[in-house]
């Protein structure tokens, strides 16, 4: 077992973990933090992205172990319970960026990360091409790019 | 996954002395080959040697007349790093077109180098910019780092620390990739240095990355696409699978050639 020490959306967390477990593993098996999905396990379709430091990672594809020390946000992580949804959250709701909801929460760890590097104003373009490591089998993308549009505007009020 | 232990150094020199007591040991830089092919049991390691604690491995910086890129800068810093971009364009083109964002967040130049991926992108900046790749025991040229797939020159003890691209005169990297993985089914670096022009491809060789030289020397004499004009690539000894047959992959290699010479032109 290894002892790690990590912040998860903005708590210390201290745990020992055997050292194969998997970081999107320890968020939903071990803190219960089920927002974070596992979609195909191979590091392709980006439902488990959280933000390792401020960037987007595929939790699946990092080592609890190798988050030690860092901070951690999930998508439990952006609004705090009752408050207000976070703008991104917000803009996938008003633009029905989302049908069985599965992929959302990666999307939007992804489009907050995205509006981080590429600013509040994107075109259809840039989200598309960014959007590369994030699969929706539901919507056709179409949504989901208006919906990143209207989020990183709105995150920039 | 099976089990292993987990250690994360300090120095290279800690490092190196746990991969050469420690038996049945692995390096782990963003992970991202290696923690794939552990969890679909392909590899067992008994213990894993994490890079990313040590410190000064990940700087970027142009020393005389090269580029020098730590071994555990990530794909994203490589992609937007203001002076690769000046000094390399065509190496923070390559880096921008790995993978995704997330997955550019984690992996490494020096992860990809040591695995040797034969559709991996960087092997073929290294050969086609004579490169350098400075381990805690040696210099390797890039000619004699590669050695087939998913094989290098690297010892079992030897750690990969930095990456020195001596500077090109033009350089462009034009890469087909897969649409569903997006590593490249073929991918051309070709480099214009001042004493002779190195073109390299990846993705087609079935042993991995190598040059061509009847386009270097017909290069050499004509920096254009043209000069390429009807020389063909045997499709003996490329790949062929589901994705493309040898004969797609050598056609691919001289098209992306011509593509590369345009656009180190422009």
């Amino acid at each position: 077992m290894a002892k790690i020490s990590i912040t998860v959306n903005g708590n210390t967390v201290s745990a020992n973990v055997e050292p194969r477990t998997l970081l999107v593993q320890f968020l939903r098996e071990h803190l219960k933090l089920t927002g974070t999905h596992v979609g195909c396990d191979t590091s392709q379709c980006g439902a488990c992205v959280v933000h390792i430091d401020g960037k987007a990672v595929k939790s699946c594809t990092t080592l609890a172990v190798m988050a030690d020390g860092s901070s951690v946000t999930t998508i439990e992580g952006l609004a705090p319970d009752g408050a207000p949804l976070h703008p991104m959250q917000e803009a996938f709701r008003e633009n029905h960026g989302l049908q069985c909801g599965f992929c959302t929460p990666g999307m939007i760890m992804t489009a907050v990360d995205m509006v981080h590097r590429k600013g509040n104003d994107l075109d259809e373009h840039t989200i598309r091409e960014e959007l590369e490591g994030n699969l929706c089998r539901c919507t056709g993308y179409h949504n989901i790019v208006k919906s990143i549009a209207a989020g990183a505007r709105a995150m920039g009020k | 996954m099976y089990e292993f232990k987990f250690s994360r150094p300090a120095t290279v020199r800690q490092a190196a002395n746990l991969l050469a007591k420690t038996e049945d040991s692995k390096l782990v830089a963003g992970g991202h080959t290696l923690i794939p092919v552990l969890k679909q049991r392909l590899a067992q390691p008994a213990h894993l040697i994490d890079l990313s604690k040590i410190e000064g491995l990940n700087a970027i910086e142009i020393k005389g007349r090269s580029l020098v890129i730590g071994a555990m800068t990530r794909h994203a810093d490589v992609a937007t790093s203001a002076t690769v971009r000046e000094a390399i364009p065509a190496l923070a083109k390559l880096a921008s077109l790995i993978g995704d964002p997330a997955v550019r967040h984690r992996g490494t130049i020096g992860g990809s180098l040591a695995n040797n991926d034969p559709t991996a992108d960087y092997p073929a900046a290294c050969l086609a910019l004579d490169a350098t790749i400075v381990t805690n025991k040696r210099k390797l040229k890039a000619d004699e780092f590669f050695k087939g797939l998913f094989t290098t020159a690297l010892e079992a003890d030897e750690i990969i620390t930095r990456v020195q691209f001596p500077l090109a005169k033009k350089a462009a990297y034009i890469k087909f990739r897969n649409q569903a993985s997006r590593y490249a089914l073929v991918g051309v670096f070709v480099a214009k240095r001042p004493s002779e022009v190195r073109v390299a491809v990846t993705g087609a060789g079935g042993d991995g990355v190598f040059r061509v030289p009847q386009f270097e020397e017909a290069l050499k004499k004509r920096f254009s696409p043209k000069s390429l004009a009807g020389i063909a690539v045997s499709a003996d000894g490329l790949n062929s699978d589901l994705h493309g047959s040898a004969e797609y992959r050598a056609h691919l290699i001289g098209v992306l050639a011509a593509r590369a010479v345009d656009e180190a032109n422009s």
